[in-house]
């Protein structure tokens, strides 16, 4: 019983670390980049100036791949622990 | 042909159902060349389309209240996404984005990084727990979580707030789309549209919208490319202008001050304006930077509080899928959002650039006005071209728009065929009914489970329970209509309003509810109640004064909200006694992505 709590902590303690990096990488791109946003212009990217390229795309692209990787990880961090669910339910 | 259950088969139905609306749109295509009539085209596309979706609403009938709710929880992960892309795009997205930022500039992204960005919160806040919970609703987490019927009742009236603001936006749009598409007045659009809507949710709930809402999200995202795409065309950028339209964006800037952009106009016209706003154009300014940050978040934990976007995530088999879904969701509204500034750019261009044929500015008056597509628009008061300075030639300052109209007047604009403008009439359509089905069930599935059920009448019967919901969903609609039809709003301001309720009264609760043990019943009330409070009070005086502290207008009232809440929540929380053992455990529970939902046995 202990080892299997202990599991579980270990498990939240993992899913708590992978969900405070992603939200690390969320605030940066989300909220810290776009408040530079006129700095960021003076740089070219693909043709576009950088700051007006993360609000309309740059940004986007990251949240995407973020949230892929993100279920990528919190799946290994699930099986790790045998906590995958998808054995129990249909 | 279809062996098996209907779920194996769904990507041959909807592929099937694809390549069926393609053939119709070649067909219409055909019938134009053959001289079928503009008028005629754009009612076909939104009778053929609508009709479709309340044939899905018939076939997905339902008596079994899992299915009503949460879809009998079988909805795979990438169909969910699609769905829930359908329900979050609302007719604000599709019609009013792109013209946002035609005429709002780079401030106006701020919506576009918000509207994103707020997946990830969803994603790593709260999806997988709500989804191992095993609600039906949003108040029945805050209600199972907190305990109480006082919390549930909270939550109920915040969701019922927040979702009723955003629904008539919505049928707003379907009725503004309806009325122009089959030329009826825009009274009766609104209960066209309203009947469309009905026909897709009432009977089959949860089930039947979701699989209207695949079916709208693939209208509405086959819309929404085609035009730009053959503009892209047409201009040089390429089949895929999006990494290509740095180009446009630079030229854009570079012919801004030789057209003179941010004169203001010598004399206005009521209901619609001139461009003043630099394309990219971001102030070198605290101030600046404040506005653009505090609208992105406001937008973005609204994302993850609006009940109509979480319940969706209710209706996957698993956690895990759960969690895919929401990576799904987010991929196939980026598809549209990173489109949006593309097309908001490209029509620009088209009207700004004196090398391109279709450009508008700087050619005399008289040939302007006789433009087919300016008399159409002018007509019905959503465009306007006058001689401010009596020269003769258009200028920047004398040209009127409402925003409303760049997606729906984008193919005109760019000489493209009338098919493509009935396609994109179908698009709105589907954006707007879209969001309107899925608002209109959170609210009449939270008063009939948590108000009626959980609340009034435990005892009630399963017959009972769903009659109630159909009865409540008909009547809300019908207040919905009603309110629309006075035309209170615009739909964007309606749209932010509603994410700024959903995070000032719901944000913290829900996500404390899942990272917090300590968070107690009282806390919790203590947040919705003095977070939605204080909100709502600073957005009407700031809405009635016309006055703002710290720039923060009627638009990021959530910025005042969330704090309050959060303070209170933890405060009072700290106050209270913790919560027992048994609410200790359910929090463990749900943190665990295993194993049976926590709610299963009670409902």
């Amino acid at each position: 019983m202990s080892d299997s709590s202990g599991q579980r902590a270990r498990h939240w303690e993992r899913t708590r670390n992978l969900t405070i990096l992603v939200l690390a990488i969320w605030f940066v791109f989300s909220l810290l980049v776009h408040w530079f946003a006129k700095g960021l212009n003076e740089i070219s990217f693909i043709g576009f100036p950088l700051g007006y390229y993360l609000a309309v795309q740059g940004s986007l692209i990251i949240f995407v791949v973020l949230i892929f990787y993100q279920n990528w990880q919190q799946d290994k961090i699930d099986s790790d622990a045998g906590l995958s669910g998808d054995e129990t339910e249909g | 042909m279809f062996k098996g259950n209907f779920i194996d088969n769904l990507p041959k139905i909807y592929g099937l159902y694809t390549g069926g609306f393609v053939v119709f749109i070649i067909l219409m295509a055909i019938l134009e060349q053959l001289g079928l009539g503009a008028d005629t085209i754009g009612i076909l596309f939104v009778i053929f389309t609508v009709a479709i979706y309340a044939g899905i609403g018939w076939l997905s009938r339902t008596m079994q209240v899992s299915a009503y709710y949460v879809a009998g929880r079988e909805v795979p992960p990438v169909f969910n996404g699609m769905a829930t892309a359908a329900d979050w795009m609302s007719g604000a997205s599709f019609v009013a984005l792109a013209g946002g930022i035609y005429f709002g500039g780079h401030g106006y992204l701020a919506f576009v990084v918000g509207w994103t960005g707020g997946y990830v919160l969803v994603n790593s806040l709260l999806a997988p727990y709500l989804r191992k919970f095993g609600c039906y609703t949003v108040p029945d987490f805050i209600g199972t979580r907190y305990g109480g019927n006082w919390a549930r009742f909270i939550a109920v009236i915040i969701l019922v707030v927040t979702s009723f603001t955003y629904v008539t936006a919505q049928i707003n749009a379907t009725g503004t789309i309806a009325a122009r598409a089959l030329h009826i007045p825009f009274e009766v659009g609104v209960w066209f549209g309203l009947l469309g809507i009905l026909l897709c949710s009432m009977l089959g709930g949860m089930r039947a919208v979701t699989w209207t809402q695949v079916a709208q999200y693939i209208v509405l995202i086959i819309a929404y490319l085609i035009p730009v795409i053959w503009m892209s065309n047409a201009q040089g950028f390429g089949v895929i202008p999006h990494f290509t339209y740095g180009e446009a964006v630079a030229r854009i800037t570079e012919l801004e001050p030789l057209l003179g952009v941010g004169t203001a106009a010598v004399e206005k016209v009521a209901g619609v304006k001139i461009v003043t706003t630099l394309h990219n154009g971001p102030a070198d300014s605290a101030l600046y930077s404040w506005q653009f940050v505090t609208l992105a978040l406001c937008m973005m934990a609204g994302t993850a509080s609006l009940p109509h976007i979480l319940m969706r995530y209710f209706t996957t088999p698993t956690v895990r899928s759960a969690r895919r879904s929401v990576s799904w969701s987010l991929f196939f509204i980026f598809l549209l959002y990173f489109t949006a500034p593309a097309l908001a750019t490209l029509t620009k261009l088209q009207l700004f650039d004196p090398n391109l044929a279709t450009a508008i500015i700087g050619k005399s008056i008289e040939e302007v006005q006789n433009l087919e597509w300016i008399k159409q628009w002018a007509s019905v008061g959503m465009l306007a071209v006058t001689d401010g300075n009596k020269d003769g030639i258009l200028q920047i300052n004398e040209f009127f728009m409402r925003p409303d109209i760049v997606v729906l007047a984008t193919p005109e604009i760019a000489g493209l065929p009338y098919v493509i403008s009935g396609l994109v009439a179908a698009g709105g359509m589907a954006a707007a009914m879209s969001t309107a089905d899925g608002l209109l069930l959170a609210i009449a599935n939270a008063l009939s489970h948590d108000l009626y059920y959980k609340i009034i009448d435990p005892k009630a019967d399963t017959a009972r329970r769903l009659i109630v919901a159909r009865v409540l969903l008909i009547v809300i609609g019908a207040l919905g209509a009603i309110v629309a039809s006075f035309q209170l709003t615009g739909i964007l301001g309606a749209v932010a309003w509603a994410f700024c309720f959903a995070c000032s009264g719901l944000f913290f609760p829900l996500v404390l509810g899942v990272w917090w043990k300590r968070a107690t019943t009282a806390g919790a009330i203590a947040g919705m109640v003095l977070g939605f409070g204080a909100g709502s009070i600073y957005l009407w005086w700031t809405y009635t004064t016309g006055e703002t502290w710290l720039g923060l207008n009627h638009l990021r009232f959530g910025i005042i909200g969330m704090p309050v809440s959060l303070v209170a929540m933890v405060v009072v929380s700290l106050m209270t006694p913790a919560p027992d053992e048994e609410v200790q455990q359910l929090v463990d529970n749900t943190r665990d992505p295993s194993g049976a939902t926590i709610l299963e046995a009670s409902h």
